[in-house]
């Protein structure tokens, strides 16, 4: 059944409240469950993480909402909570980083062929590419650090190949900005979109920067910083396409919406029915706070929320894989580079990202590294003898010493 | 007995989507890796860190003059009491995680978790009160010669970090008896042997009377390694339908 964001109103805030076990639920498991399942969770973390973050912004600037948006908040911080619980603890941390990396490629790509707007669909190409290569550094890394296979995670769905290579993914900020959306033109879905993958990008940026320094290696510590840096720049591509113009109530409809719109999508495509009545409880709230935020709006700027909002949700962000798309992109447009707002071909690139990157990469790039030779291969690369052996290694140190 | 292992839809391995599986392994085969080398990159990375040899810390000194002054600490002098001293926080960590760890246990098998009903709950907390015991024990032995029992000595800390994974294990509820009973078997290995080691380092230390004191803990951890092992080789077969 399709939603009416007006006319289905969902469990009103004053009836909306958690105990902490709610909040800390058996996981999803690892092993048997669906690898989407894992996506949804850790897109929806990023969604919730994106609602308090907003929240607190719009809440340091504006005086008069401050307590609506702080009764809004506490729940969006226990659901954000319940919702990231469900990883369960035997993720190492590079295994939750590899479902990450699953998030940024398989939900922006198929963002970027749902998206209406020609120049949103080729920045969302972009980003996609380079995440789509940070999943093969991390699945070398995660072979070679702790002897594992990254599909155990991915389950088949994702190739792990090289994309855009990280090392040449970094950019001078000016080549980080894009063109943002007109508000009074853009339709509702590319808004969505815009937000979705723009809180997808900052939990994934916030997550490397926090769990980088948790690995004892040196080399996972250096691989976290140099991909948490490209993030960086993924949120501001990403921030920079939403219309700086709108106002923020404008701004707080649409993340309520948008949590909605994405609710919506895990409910209708969940396959583990414990954890579909999980999102099912999560949009009947979020359709709560929308109400909450559209009251705001009529009250504080005399308009029609039907302005910016359309009464039925777009069709739902698509868990599967897109292997084709991406392998088309892959092959057509990874010597893309970009330049001020444009894409270009490589060739074409301007001079103060290459000198950006020719220092940050001087003392050489921990993605090389961790994945230098490194071919995927079912059950790590041991299987086929990728290892080295005692002789090799004897004579490397003949050579050093 | 309900079994700690059963089969399902585990979605982990390429069998579970053949022809995905095929098509991702001809891709991977027929696209070259970005850079040349191979996993020497990243020892030589590992190696120049390394090279930098920094220390996770240092041994505190004894913390009074009388620790200095004391009998045990003298018959010390001319060796290395540092490293003494080190491997003595190394056990009384050790220990003390280890109550923690059979009170995690325990709770499993109180909570009537898969393969409960194989382990004596009694025993377990004989276990744990006897690591209790030995946490004791040590921190007595470390007070004799004027150490400092509450500091953290760099062997303890890379104790701790060794027992993050064990404590994860016993703590995560959907493990089963049988998996649990395998990181103890880690730990009471490992405790077994650091224990030989501390006798036989007191004894050449000169500390003859510590090393006696330390031999009642040893036997009783000699009696908890039997125990788990047993523990986990009756509950490993029994699983699979082969009980001795």
């Amino acid at each position: 059944m399709a939603l009416n964001l007006f006319d289905d109103k969902g469990c009103p805030l004053d009836k909306q409240q958690f105990t902490w076990k709610e909040m800390v639920q058996t996981p999803i498991s690892k092993l048997d469950d669906d690898a989407f399942t894992r996506v949804r969770v850790i897109l929806m973390n990023g969604q919730e993480m994106e609602a308090l973050r907003f929240s607190h912004s719009c809440a340091r600037m504006n005086d008069q909402y401050r307590l609506p948006l702080a009764k809004v908040r506490r729940i969006e911080q226990h659901q954000a909570t319940m919702v990231n619980g469900l990883i369960g603890a035997d993720h190492s941390t590079l295994e939750t980083t590899i479902g990450y990396e699953q998030v940024a490629i398989e939900v922006t790509a198929a963002v970027a062929q749902a998206e209406p707007d020609e120049y949103l669909a080729q920045v969302y190409r972009f980003g996609m590419l380079e995440d789509f290569d940070h999943l093969y550094r991390y699945s070398a890394m995660l072979d070679r650090l702790e002897g594992k296979d990254a599909n155990n995670i991915t389950q088949c769905y994702t190739d792990i190949v090289p994309g855009r290579p990280t090392v040449i993914e970094h950019r001078a900020p000016q080549d980080d900005l894009r063109n943002h959306y007109d508000r009074t033109k853009a339709q509702p879905i590319s808004k969505l979109h815009a937000l979705t993958i723009m809180a997808a990008e900052q939990q994934t940026q916030n997550f490397y920067l926090n769990v980088g320094p948790m690995y004892a290696d040196p080399v996972a510590r250096q691989l976290y910083t140099e991909i948490a840096s490209i993030e960086e720049q993924h949120v501001t591509q990403y921030e920079s396409i939403i219309d700086p113009n709108e106002t923020w109530l404008e701004k707080w409809m649409l993340h309520e919406a948008n949590e909605v719109y994405n609710y919506y999508g895990c409910v209708q495509q969940e396959s583990n029915p414990r954890i579909k009545a999980i999102w099912e409880r999560c949009l009947d709230y979020e359709l709560g706070h929308l109400q909450v935020a559209m009251e705001m709006f009529k009250q504080h700027e005399r308009r029609d929320p039907a302005e910016i909002l359309p009464a039925s949700l777009p069709e739902p962000i698509k868990f599967e894989s897109q292997r084709e798309f991406v392998r088309k992109v892959l092959h057509q447009e990874v010597d893309l580079r970009a330049r001020g707002t444009q894409f270009v071909n490589k060739s074409q690139e301007g001079p103060e990202s290459k000198q950006y990157r020719e220092h940050l990469n001087s003392s050489g790039s921990p993605t090389n590294t961790v994945a230098a030779g490194y071919e995927w291969t079912p059950g790590t690369e041991l299987v086929r003898g990728a290892g080295v052996s005692y002789t090799e290694n004897a004579k490397d140190k003949e050579v050093t010493h | 007995m309900e079994k700690s292992t059963a089969l399902g839809k585990n979605r982990t391995g390429i069998d579970m989507s053949p022809i995905d599986a095929k098509e991702m392994v001809a891709l991977s085969n027929s696209t070259p890796p970005s850079s040349p080398g191979d996993a020497r990159d990243i020892a030589k990375m590992r190696g120049e860190y390394i090279s930098e040899h920094d220390t996770l810390g240092s041994i505190p000194p004894p913390g009074t003059l009388k620790g200095v002054a004391s009998t045990a600490m003298k018959k010390l002098t001319g060796k290395n009491p540092e490293a003494f001293i080190d491997k003595l926080g190394c056990r009384l960590a050790f220990e003390r995680t280890g109550v923690r760890l059979y009170e995690a246990l325990i709770a499993k098998c109180s909570a009537g978790a898969v393969g409960a009903s194989k382990v004596s709950l009694d025993t377990l907390w004989e276990f744990r009160n006897q690591e209790l015991q030995h946490f004791k024990l040590v921190e007595s032995a470390i007070r004799s010669i004027g150490a400092d029992p509450t500091a953290q000595t760099p062997s303890a800390d890379v104790d701790g970090m060794i027992a993050l994974g064990i404590v994860q294990v016993l703590t995560e509820p959907r493990t089963s008896v049988e998996q649990c009973l395998d990181a103890m078997l880690t730990v009471e290995l490992t405790d077994h042997a650091a224990w030989e080691l501390l006798i036989e380092f007191a004894t050449k230390m000169g500390m003859e009377d510590m090393a006696r004191d330390f031999q009642g803990a040893l036997q009783q951890e000699e009696n908890h390694l039997r125990q788990v092992r047993q523990w986990f080789r009756d509950l490993t077969l029994s699983d699979g339908g082969v009980e001795s």
